[in-house]
């Protein structure tokens, strides 16, 4: 971003103010993920940097949150991950198939009413989480899944298809039709030519789609806080319990593991991203 | 020339027009049949259950099913200022009676008393009279009722029973905006001192606004940076925002509590400063300074996200022009590159103001008691006073809005424009 040399100094003055004002917008986004790294491996209770952290001291830092969220007697947090991966696992492929196949639905020029149909679709995303929750907990009650993993898994999915259904429609149009076609001169059956020709080539869409939704379900807490009984406990919810009472170094000690997830999924998800740029020939 | 052109046939005899049609439907019908599964999900799950949360919301049959026989003589009550008929009396005695075998009596006198205090207190009285048999059935019941209390002498009581006899109210929407029905039917607002719907609605509109605002400033500079760069360097910054995109909505509220709290770090920084004394920390968290900070941070990728998909595919030899004709950097930005990022704009607005109106779980944790949305108030009736129906006509009014809002955005920019990283 140098400036010509023949900027004059006002919008020389300008630039550096645009500088520093994107320079403080960034800090203001990444720097609170960076708090809970040091605070999590505090030896003390309290959430505030110690003096020997502050001098670094070796003493003031300590596993000991982490052995607390481990092996700690009451603690929740292995029903409570296990049951997060249960649940975010089996929303994914749910949203994956429902949400793959309607946006091959979708894509076809052929398509009715295709403007209200990606509408409904997409809702979902659209209406605010907390009526989400209280309709689908109408559902569930109904049915007799409230506080139950299938009841939750529904939710997600319900959740978690928009996403879907979003990427792989966007990756669709840029999708060469003729390919298919040949693949069907060749003789080959129509689920054939979706698994060896269509599936492979959408899969990056696919897979971010299945991330968001991964992350959607990983992530949600207003419906579970409607669904879950004693139970079905996830992460977030022991996180929003948590974070209500007492905020103690063990929440962040998950934290912590969180934004490990959370920055595996991001890097998953650029190289998938660039991935399909450079299949898509939009190489810069 | 004959009037009839000769039709074009397919190899087996159909005409082509026939055939081509027949193609036609079954690629139509195949497309639909991909759809189906999951929109056929959708609607079971999701669709309808938002139709049942509507006639939770409007339903008031329960009473209209315990007093039939009331409101059907009710009909023939035709003057209003006075008592009604005996027809009446007798008819609210006889399905009173019925309930009372039934031990339903207590959900009317409850219900009732909803409609206009003082009810509990009467109906118990007939409920006693009745269970010692004390009421005479051949005798006018009209007269003995109205000996049991002086509110069943007063003409409002009946018509409180009168007003609940429609299967269908609007009365939970009303109670949403703080009005209710009065004696004579109209609509009233409640006391000025009790209008608390009212406030946290305005609470919302004015959170949700605040922090598009923030993030439309704060986004669209970095967005800009993002844009322009150089592709190495702004894949390095990219992260900036995408890893807090990805990062659980707990955890960054988590450190934002972390942060806030009067020992935290913001603190500790404007002591260092000399901004404030070390004794006279403010205080950051639960209230609504908390509650923009976190918020605006949580949301601001929804903002630069689309805003920069937008502004990477404006031609950098647009600003040029527009300088090389003699436009000033600044005339320059303003005529010809902020008109053509207002699909961002748009689209980045509208994500982060429908996220907004509707989050709870930020506002919950660190904006304390100025920190109650309606999203909160709708879980607390969900969960706490278990009023379903009211719940459900709130969601309904936050939906209209919301949905107004999207329909607004459809008009003037076009959902198509809504991108995703």
């Amino acid at each position: 971003m140098a400036l010509p040399s023949y900027t004059e100094t006002r919008y020389r003055i300008w630039h550096y103010i645009y500088i520093a004002i994107c320079t403080f917008v960034f800090f203001f986004l990444i720097a609170p993920l960076f708090v809970i790294f040091p605070l999590s491996f505090n030896a003390e209770e309290f959430l505030v940097f110690s003096e020997g952290m502050k001098n670094l001291d070796p003493d003031a830092f300590s596993l000991r949150w982490y052995k607390d969220m481990i092996y700690g007697t009451k603690n929740p947090w292995g029903l409570a991950a296990k049951n997060s991966f249960i649940i975010a696992i089996f929303a994914t492929i749910g949203s994956i198939i429902l949400g793959t196949l309607a946006a091959l639905g979708l894509s076809s020029r052929h398509m009715p009413y295709k403007g209200l149909i990606m509408a409904t679709l997409i809702s979902p995303m659209i209406v605010p989480l907390i009526i989400s929750g209280v309709a689908i907990f109408f559902f569930m009650a109904k049915a007799g899944l409230a506080a139950t993993h299938t009841g939750i898994v529904l939710a997600h999915i319900i959740l978690g298809t928009p996403f879907v259904v979003i990427t792989v429609t966007a990756t669709l149009s840029g999708f060469d039709h003729s390919v298919t076609r040949a693949a069907a001169s060749l003789g080959s059956n129509p689920v054939n030519t979706f698994m060896k020709i269509t599936l492979p080539l959408i899969l990056p869409g696919v897979i971010s789609g299945g991330l968001f939704a991964f992350v959607t379900s990983f992530d949600e807490v207003v419906v579970v806080l409607f669904l879950a009984g004693l139970e079905n406990t996830t992460i977030p919810i022991q996180m929003w319990t948590g974070l209500r009472e007492q905020l103690s170094p063990t929440i962040l000690a998950v934290a912590t593991c969180l934004i490990l997830l959370s920055t595996l999924i991001l890097v998953t998800a650029e190289l998938l991203r660039r991935r399909s740029e450079r299949l898509r020939g939009i190489n810069r | 020339m004959s009037s009839e052109t000769k039709q074009i046939l397919t190899t087996d005899g159909i005409p082509l027009e026939v055939s081509l049609k027949k193609a036609e439907k079954k690629n139509k019908i195949k497309a639909f049949l991909l759809v189906a599964p999951l929109l056929l999900f959708l609607v079971i799950t999701y669709i309808f259950p938002i139709g049942d949360m509507f006639m939770r919301s409007v339903d008031d049959k329960m009473i209209t099913n315990m007093l039939p026989k009331t409101f059907k003589a009710m009909e023939k009550w035709e003057n209003l200022d006075e008592l009604p008929p005996e027809e009446v009396y007798r008819g609210f005695y006889e399905d009173y009676k019925l309930l009372a075998e039934n031990q339903q009596h207590g959900k009317l006198g409850q219900r009732l008393n909803k409609e206009k205090n003082g009810f509990n207190t009467i109906t118990k009285k007939l409920f006693r009279q009745i269970k010692r048999k004390k009421i005479d059935e051949s005798a006018s019941i009209k007269e003995q009722i109205n000996k049991l209390h002086k509110r069943w002498r007063n003409v409002e009581y009946w018509l409180a029973i009168k007003r609940t006899a429609p299967p269908y109210t609007m009365a939970k929407y009303l109670k949403g905006m703080d009005m209710y029905y009065a004696a004579d039917g109209s609509i009233t607002q409640v006391d000025e001192d009790r209008r608390i719907h009212r406030i946290l609605w305005l609470r919302t509109l004015e959170i949700a606004f605040f922090v598009t605002l923030f993030s439309f400033f704060m986004g669209y500079p970095i967005a800009h940076l993002l844009a322009t760069l150089p592709m190495k360097y702004s894949n390095l910054l990219m992260i900036c925002v995408l890893l807090p995109f990805w990062t659980s909505l707990l955890v960054r509220t988590a450190s934002w509590m972390i942060l806030l709290q009067q020992q935290g770090l913001v603190n500790d920084f404007f002591v260092m400063i000399g901004l404030v004394a070390d004794d006279n920390r403010p205080e950051m968290m639960y209230n609504k300074v908390g509650t923009y900070v976190a918020m605006t941070q949580i949301l601001l990728p929804f903002m630069v996200l689309p805003l920069y998909s937008v502004m990477k595919t404006i031609s950098p030899s647009l600003m040029r022009a527009g300088k090389s004709l003699g436009g000033t950097p600044f005339v320059a930005f303003w005529k010809v590159y902020f008109p053509l990022t207002i699909p961002g704009i748009g689209a980045g607005c509208l994500l982060v103001f429908i996220l907004a109106i509707g989050y709870y779980i930020t506002p919950a944790l660190v904006g304390g008691a100025s920190g109650t949305l309606i999203s909160n108030q709708i879980a607390f009736h969900m969960k706490t006073t278990l009023d379903w129906s009211f719940a459900s006509a709130m969601g309904l009014m936050l939906l209209t809005g919301v949905l107004v809002i999207y329909w607004i955005y459809n008009k003037l920019v076009g959902v198509d424009n809504i991108k995703l990283g």
